[in-house]
C-alpha cells in the first residue's frame, strides 16, 4: 500500500475568496488525498513553514488576487531556500494563460482556471507526485 | 546528519519526515522510535478533548500564546477524522493556529485518525515521543470532536483537559461518565457566552455529586479568543504537572502508556496473524447457525486451530 498523498491547501495575500480552495480541498480528500487547510490571509513564510512541518508533497495556492506572479515566485523561492525542492507547488484561480506560462517555465506545476474538472486535478496531483517520489528513491 | 541525530537537534525538516516515517510505519521508524526512546519523558503532554466545535484549536491556541510567553517551546498534535468513503481527511485544525506560523518555537502537525476509534490517530503516542524528543517542552494533542466513549487520549496524555461550551443543547450530556472521567481539568469555552457561569455550575454539582476530590479548582472558565482565563488555566497545567512529577504520577502514566502501546501492537500482529478466509472459519459459520457452537466458542476453536 502506498503512503498517503498530503497536500497544503492556502489562501495567499490580502483575497478572501475562498470558496474554490474549499471545494478542492474537499474534491483531494474524496480523491484519498490528506488535505490540510490553513485558511486565509496566509503569507508565503506562513505557507512554506507549515508546507515543513507537515512534510506535505504537494501545495496548492488559490489565488483571485492579481497578485499570483509575486506570490507564486516568492513561495518557490522560499520553497527552495528550505530545501523543498521535490514539493510540487501548483494551484489555481483567476490567473491568465500567458501568466501561467511564464510561472510554469520558472518551476511552478500546471496552474487551474475556473470550470477545471476536479478529477483532473486530482489525477494531475497523483501523477506528479509519483514521478517526484521514485525520483527521491521511494517507490 | 543521521535522522536520529538530526531530530535530536532540532532540525525541523528532520522532525517533519521523522513525523511521517512513524505515521506511516515506513522502514527505519521503528528503529528511529528504538534510537530516540532515552530522550523521551522530559516534555508535559496536555491532552485537549470535548465534542466537535467545542473551541479545542482555538483553546490550544491562545494557550500557545501565553506558554511562549514563559519560554516554553509548544509542539501540537492536531487529530482530524479520515473520511471513511475515501480515505482521504480534511484536516483544518490549522487555520485556528495560523498566528505562531512563523515562530520557530512551536510545531504544528496535522493527522488524520485513518480509522482508529478513540478519538486518536493510530500512531499519536509516538508521534508525541518525536516532539518530546526534539526538545519541545510541552505537548498538546487535540482529539479529534469527541463523543463519550473517546478516551484514549488519556492513556497519551499527563494531563487531559476536557472542554464543554455553553449553547450546544444539554452540554453536560455530552460530557457523562467515560470522557467526564479521564478528565484532569474541566475547561468551559467561550467564558464570554452569558450562559457559561450556569454550565460550570452544572458541571461543577454533577461532579460533586460523582465525589471527585478538589473539583472547585479543576473547573476552569476561558475566553479564548479574548484571552481571558488562559494565564490562569495555564498555570494549573503547569502546576499539576510539577506536582505529577513530584508523587510519582507523571512517571506512573508514562510506564503505564508503555505497557498498553505494547499490548495494543501485540493485539494488532494477533489479528494479522488471523486466518480470515479458510474452510476452518466456514465450517465454524455453520456450527453457530445451526446451534452447535458459541461465537466464543467458534473463535477460540479458530485461535486453536480447529479444536472445539
Amino acid at each position: 500500500m502506498s503512503r498517503k498523498i498530503r497536500v497544503l491547501v492556502a489562501k495567499a495575500g490580502l483575497d478572501g475568496h475562498d470558496r474554490g480552495a474549499k471545494v478542492v480541498a474537499a474534491a483531494l480528500r474524496d480523491a484519498g488525498m490528506e488535505v490540510i487547510y490553513t485558511g486565509l490571509h496566509q503569507t508565503p513564510e506562513m505557507i512554506v513553514a507549515a508546507a515543513l512541518q507537515e512534510d506535505v508533497d504537494v501545495i496548492g495556492l488559490s489565488l483571485h488576487s492579481g497578485a499570483h506572479l509575486v506570490l507564486f515566485r516568492k513561495v518557490l523561492e522560499l520553497m527552495r531556500a528550505q530545501g523543498l525542492e521535490r514539493v510540487l507547488l501548483t494551484g489555481g484561480g483567476i490567473i491568465p494563460a500567458q501568466d501561467a506560462e511564464l510561472l510554469q517555465s520558472e518551476g511552478v506545476g500546471r496552474l487551474f482556471g475556473p470550470g477545471t474538472n476536479t478529477q483532473e486535478l486530482a489525477s494531475y496531483i497523483k501523477t506528479e507526485v509519483a514521478v517526484r517520489r521514485a525520483a527521491g528513491g521511494e517507490r | 546528519m543521521e535522522l536520529a541525530a538530526a531530530v535530536l537537534a532540532g532540525d525541523v525538516r528532520a522532525l517533519a519526515r521523522a513525523l511521517t516515517l512513524v505515521e506511516e510505519r515506513l522502514p527505519g521508524a521503528r528503529e528511529l522510535c528504538v534510537k530516540l526512546a532515552a530522550h523521551t519523558g522530559r516534555a508535559l503532554r496536555v491532552g485537549v478533548t470535548g465534542a466537535p466545535g467545542s473551541g479545542k484549536s482555538t483553546l490550544i491556541d491562545a494557550l500557545i500564546h501565553v506558554a511562549r510567553t514563559r519560554g516554553e517551546r509548544v509542539a501540537v498534535l492536531a487529530v482530524d477524522p479520515s473520511s471513511p468513503r475515501s480515505g482521504g481527511a480534511l484536516l483544518g485544525d490549522r487555520v485556528r493556529m495560523t498566528s505562531h506560523a512563523a515562530d520557530d518555537g512551536v510545531f504544528v502537525r496535522s493527522m488524520a485518525s485513518r480509522g482508529a476509534l478513540g478519538a486518536l490517530a493510530p500512531n499519536a503516542g509516538e508521534a508525541l515521543d518525536l516532539f518530546d524528543a526534539a526538545g519541545f517542552t510541552l505537548l498538546f494533542i487535540e482529539s479529534v470532536g469527541a463523543g463519550q466513549a473517546d478516551v484514549d487520549i488519556a492513556a497519551e496524555s499527563d494531563l487531559t483537559l476536557v472542554l464543554t461550551a455553553p449553547g450546544g443543547g444539554d452540554s453536560i450530556q455530552a460530557l457523562k461518565s467515560g470522557i467526564l472521567e479521564i478528565a484532569d481539568l474541566w475547561v468551559v469555552t467561550k467564558g464570554d457566552d452569558p450562559r457559561a457561569a450556569s454550565v460550570k455550575n452544572e458541571l461543577l454539582s454533577m461532579l460533586t455529586l460523582c465525589g471527585a476530590p478538589g473539583i472547585a479548582e479543576r473547573i476552569c472558565i476561558v475566553a479564548s479568543l479574548a484571552q481571558q482565563g488562559v494565564d490562569a488555566l495555564l498555570r494549573k497545567i503547569v502546576d499539576a504537572g510539577a506536582a505529577a512529577r513530584a508523587d510519582g504520577g507523571f512517571d506512573l502514566r508514562r510506564r503505564l502508556r508503555v505497557r498498553r502501546r505494547i499490548l495494543a501492537a501485540a493485539a494488532e500482529l494477533c489479528a494479522e496473524r488471523l486466518p480470515v478466509d479458510t474452510p476452518l472459519l466456514a465450517e465454524l459459520e455453520v456450527r453457530i447457525r445451526v446451534g452447535d457452537l458459541s461465537v466464543v466458542g467458534a473463535a477460540r476453536a479458530l485461535l486453536s486451530g480447529g479444536n472445539a
